[in-house]
């Protein structure tokens, strides 16, 4: 998995910029593969896709973004042929098992997207955890879009090509 | 709604065991969906396609047709199932003119005729979404046998749909055969829908 990682030093760095405070935290979670659904004119609202890793037990308790009004984090789940879509108000994340956010279970609602998104932008997305000790810390990424046909369940090379063209990601 | 579901379930079940049945039997067609063959639901349908012509079911005769209820604002279980006919049009390859793909909004009233036209041809410029009144809509539903609830979310304005996911497969006489379940693969679905074609 080699798509846009954001190690803890690339989001200090961001994060430094933007957040000021609560450094202390940052070599704990890692984001991999951050992504939305792009739309098309008249969605108001689409999914947000990534994978989280932690290097101690914590919980995602909140996202925002500036490309919606609202970021709710959903749990989906299928059951006898039922699709079901919940807004939770946290998910934990355990050391060593990473949290995915794809289809089938969790994934992040952007609601009241305050423009189109158009595949090949990148929108940023600032996560907020909550450790055990009950501290807080931001982690922000910068999701690719990709378009509104995009295959949810695989994620990987292909996603990595994608998102590092998207991206120009300096590396 | 629960009776919906229970409906929904019997079903699931009855389409196991006739699957199985299936099995003994050499000549007829051991389909991967569910086979409702002889079902009194999901008649058909009075819609109106994106560009706002009225349409039936019959509009689509000679052609194997896929119904498929969802919503734009959706974040994965739709996509993935209009992606999933897209992948079994290509397979099709020059077949592919005999399936019709129409996909049935569950949100009339945030789905636009102007925003599924924008949305659904996005998967295959071939497929068709079609929209009605919210009573329509229902009324639709109801007939198909398939469940929808909306549900709040976070935000004051904010909404998700439940529903649903089976795709309703038609033969080239108009009736009603398979109903799909979200998980079929790609292969499986293409076989179905040619097993269709062939009659």
């Amino acid at each position: 998995m080699r798509p846009q990682r954001m190690h803890c030093a690339t989001c200090a760095a961001i994060g430094l910029a933007m957040l000021g405070a609560a450094t202390t935290g940052f070599a704990q979670v890692t984001i991999d593969d951050p992504w939305v659904r792009g739309t098309v004119t008249g969605m108001r609202s689409t999914g947000a896709f990534m994978r989280i890793t932690s290097a101690s037990q914590t919980r995602l308790v909140g996202a925002s973004s500036a490309a919606s009004r609202i970021v709710e984090i959903h749990q989906m789940t299928t059951v006898d042929n039922v699709m079901r879509m919940r807004a939770v108000d946290a998910v934990p994340v355990a050391p060593g098992r990473p949290l995915e956010l794809r289809p089938g279970g969790y994934h992040m609602m952007l609601v009241d997207l305050t423009g189109p998104l158009e595949k090949g932008a990148t929108i940023p997305i600032t996560l907020t955890f909550e450790g055990k000790d009950g501290k807080r810390e931001q982690v922000a990424v910068q999701a690719q879009v990709r378009p509104v046909t995009a295959e949810a369940k695989k994620s990987g090379r292909e996603g990595a090509h994608e998102s590092h063209r998207a991206m120009g990601h300096p590396r | 709604m629960r009776g919906a579901q229970f409906a929904l379930s019997a079903l699931a079940m009855a389409g196991t065991g006739s699957m199985l049945v299936a099995c003994g039997e050499a000549q007829k067609p051991a389909f991967r969906s569910i086979d409702v063959t002889g079902a009194n639901f999901g008649q058909g349908f009075a819609l109106t396609d994106f560009n706002g012509q009225p349409r039936t079911l019959a509009d689509y005769k000679g052609k194997v047709v896929a119904v498929f209820f969802g919503f734009t604002q959706c974040p994965d279980a739709c996509p993935t199932a209009m992606l999933k006919l897209a992948e079994v049009s290509k397979a099709l390859g020059a077949d592919a003119g005999h399936l019709q793909v129409v996909m049935i909004t569950l949100d009339p009233e945030r789905d636009t005729p102007e925003l599924l036209k924008n949305y659904v041809p996005a998967f295959d410029p071939s497929f068709t979404g079609l929209y009605g009144t919210p009573a329509q809509i229902a009324e639709t539903a109801k007939s198909y046998k398939a469940y929808y609830n909306r549900v709040k979310g976070a935000g004051a304005q904010s909404y998700t749909i439940d529903h649903s996911t089976f795709t309703y497969l038609y033969d080239p006489q108009g009736r009603l055969r398979l109903m799909a379940r979200h998980e079929i693969d790609t292969n499986d679905l293409t076989a179905d829908v040619k097993a269709l074609m062939r009659g």
